[in-house]
């Protein structure tokens, strides 16, 4: 198979790409891969991929490029270097990131390892406290769909 | 254990043992994690990243996975150390040219290593022979919980392991197989192969390519995907991959030896008359002929060379290898002498 840039050389790096909503595959060489800016060293890295994913969508980029407040990532500093400075990031763009997430992912909901809380009880009140502090803010925002979901989940660790 | 130590033994993981070991070469698994409470690493100043290695270095020292390893800091080890573990697989690149504070923790046997300060505080991964994903996922899964009984990691109950870039987030898990498909390569059925391992969502590439071209045979299957499924899933899922492209490859391998004997033989016993007897060896070279000797030893057509000795060839012929062994710079022409007087030597030849 050849590169479908360049068809000169042999297509050796291949990955999906989301265009319109579609998902393309995409198979080039390594040449036109760097040039593309994806990077092909042996530990690829898919940050440089995102950030030009991330600079295609135009709906979820913010009016105003707000800061983290806890490490001062801007939103279009994650845009260029495709990496977010802090977990705190993760809360501070959930509007822009979770429609990343989703379409890089597919999902927004972790399914896999949790980490043991060191006392199961302390950390179910410490969860529980959390989740209905959600629940109210949720409630004053009118997003009852989320609320909804907190409930749920409040009621399942009540049980 | 000391640097010199990883010289003198090939890791667990180059053994050759394992399923399928005749076309899987390798099985590999790595964790993203991050302290709670710290910038993830571009973003933190240097005395946050001492804190962070400190931080690890500690969990360690208290977990079993200290037992004879090897601890070392970025800012003490030479250009050549950090390819010697590059070409290893216990660093990445990001990791050795970042310039700034970073430790690497490699245990006896070379089966776990963690990368302290590359993308992630924590890179932990875990390497073992042949088709076993599921045992390197115990491996890791394992040290991961230990150290978590040290230190918080970055984590929410609905994205996971919270990852520096997005694309890691949720489990943190990238899982991969290394594979040797000569014949998929030789039929000319291998982009088909690859497209079809696209398609259901995992990444597919050539390893060891020089410049556009792939050489040597070896591929790499890995996931896309870290959010929204389980460990063992995502597992799982490379794993009946994995064994699909084996089937494959065997059928190829088994079509070719029938229809093609006399030129599958050929081009294995030239390349394997090259190696023993070439004085002049390039990298690019070496793992093509390595690559046709391996296959002439799964195929039993090639008897008196054991395959960990084409592992430990692939290993030991890479540029920063040979001129750790000579315990000096080479330039690459002297590289390439050396390259065939190691291999006569490993093959006994003339």
């Amino acid at each position: 198979m050849f590169c479908q840039i360049c068809s000169k050389n042999k297509a050796t790096v291949h990955y999906t790409e989301l265009s319109d909503n579609k998902v393309v595959e995409i198979h080039v060489c390594e040449k036109c891969a760097l040039e593309k800016g994806v990077s092909v060293k042996p530990n690829f890295l898919l940050a440089d991929l995102l950030a030009g994913l991330a600079g295609l969508e135009k709906v979820t980029t913010p009016k105003e490029d707000r800061k983290c407040g806890n490490c001062g990532l801007s939103y279009s500093d994650f845009k260029t270097i495709g990496r977010l400075g802090c977990a705190e990031c993760y809360r501070t763009f959930k509007n822009e990131l979770n429609p990343l997430l989703k379409k890089i992912h597919g999902s927004l909901n972790h399914a896999g390892k949790i980490p043991a809380a060191g006392d199961k009880e302390v950390s179910k009140a410490k969860i529980l406290r959390k989740l209905r502090s959600e629940l109210r803010e949720l409630v004053e925002k009118e997003d009852f769909e989320e609320a909804a979901r907190v409930r749920d989940e409040i009621k399942a660790l009540e049980t | 254990m000391k640097m010199e130590d990883l010289l003198k033994e090939n890791g667990e993981w180059l053994k050759g043992t394992g399923a399928s070991a005749d076309i899987v070469v390798s099985s590999r698994v790595r964790l993203a994690r991050n302290l709670a409470d710290v910038v993830f690493p571009h973003r933190a100043t240097s005395e946050q990243r001492k804190e962070v290695i400190a931080t690890v270095l500690d969990a360690v020292a208290k977990s079993e996975l200290q037992k004879n390893a090897l601890v070392m800091n970025l800012g003490e080890m030479t250009s050549l150390d950090k390819h010697f573990l590059l070409e290893r697989h216990l660093v990445s690149m990001e990791f050795i040219e970042s310039g700034k504070e970073g430790s690497v923790i490699i245990s006896d046997g070379e089966v776990i290593s963690i990368m302290v300060n590359e993308e992630d505080h924590l890179r932990i991964q875990a390497m073992q022979s042949g088709l076993q994903l599921m045992d390197a996922w115990r491996l890791v899964d394992r040290v991961d919980t230990d150290l978590a009984k040290r230190m918080k990691f970055a984590y929410s109950r609905e994205l996971g392991y919270l990852t520096a870039c997005p694309t890691n987030a949720g489990t943190g898990m990238r899982a991969s197989l290394m594979i040797h498909l000569p014949c998929l390569v030789i039929s000319k059925q291998i982009s088909k192969v690859l497209r079809a391992i696209t398609k259901l969502g995992l990444v597919a590439r050539g390893l060891y390519g020089e410049g556009t071209d792939p050489s040597g045979d070896f591929f790499q299957i890995s996931n896309q995907i870290t959010l929204g499924s389980a460990e063992e899933d995502i597992i799982d899922n490379i794993e009946r991959v994995g064994k699909q492209v084996v089937a494959h490859e065997k059928s190829a391998r088994n079509f070719l030896f029938t229809k093609g004997r006399k030129r599958l033989e050929d081009k294995i016993f030239r390349a394997y008359g090259i190696l023993r007897n070439a004085r002049i060896v390039s990298s690019a070279e070496t793992l093509d002929l390595l690559s046709s000797l391996r296959l002439g030893i799964d195929l039993g057509l090639v008897k008196d060379v054991a395959r960990d000795v084409v592992s430990e060839l692939l290993m030991v012929t890479q540029p920063a290898h040979l001129q750790e062994m000579e315990g000096a710079e080479l330039s690459p022409q002297e590289r390439d002498v050396k390259r065939g007087d190691l291999i006569r030597e490993k093959l006994r030849g003339r």
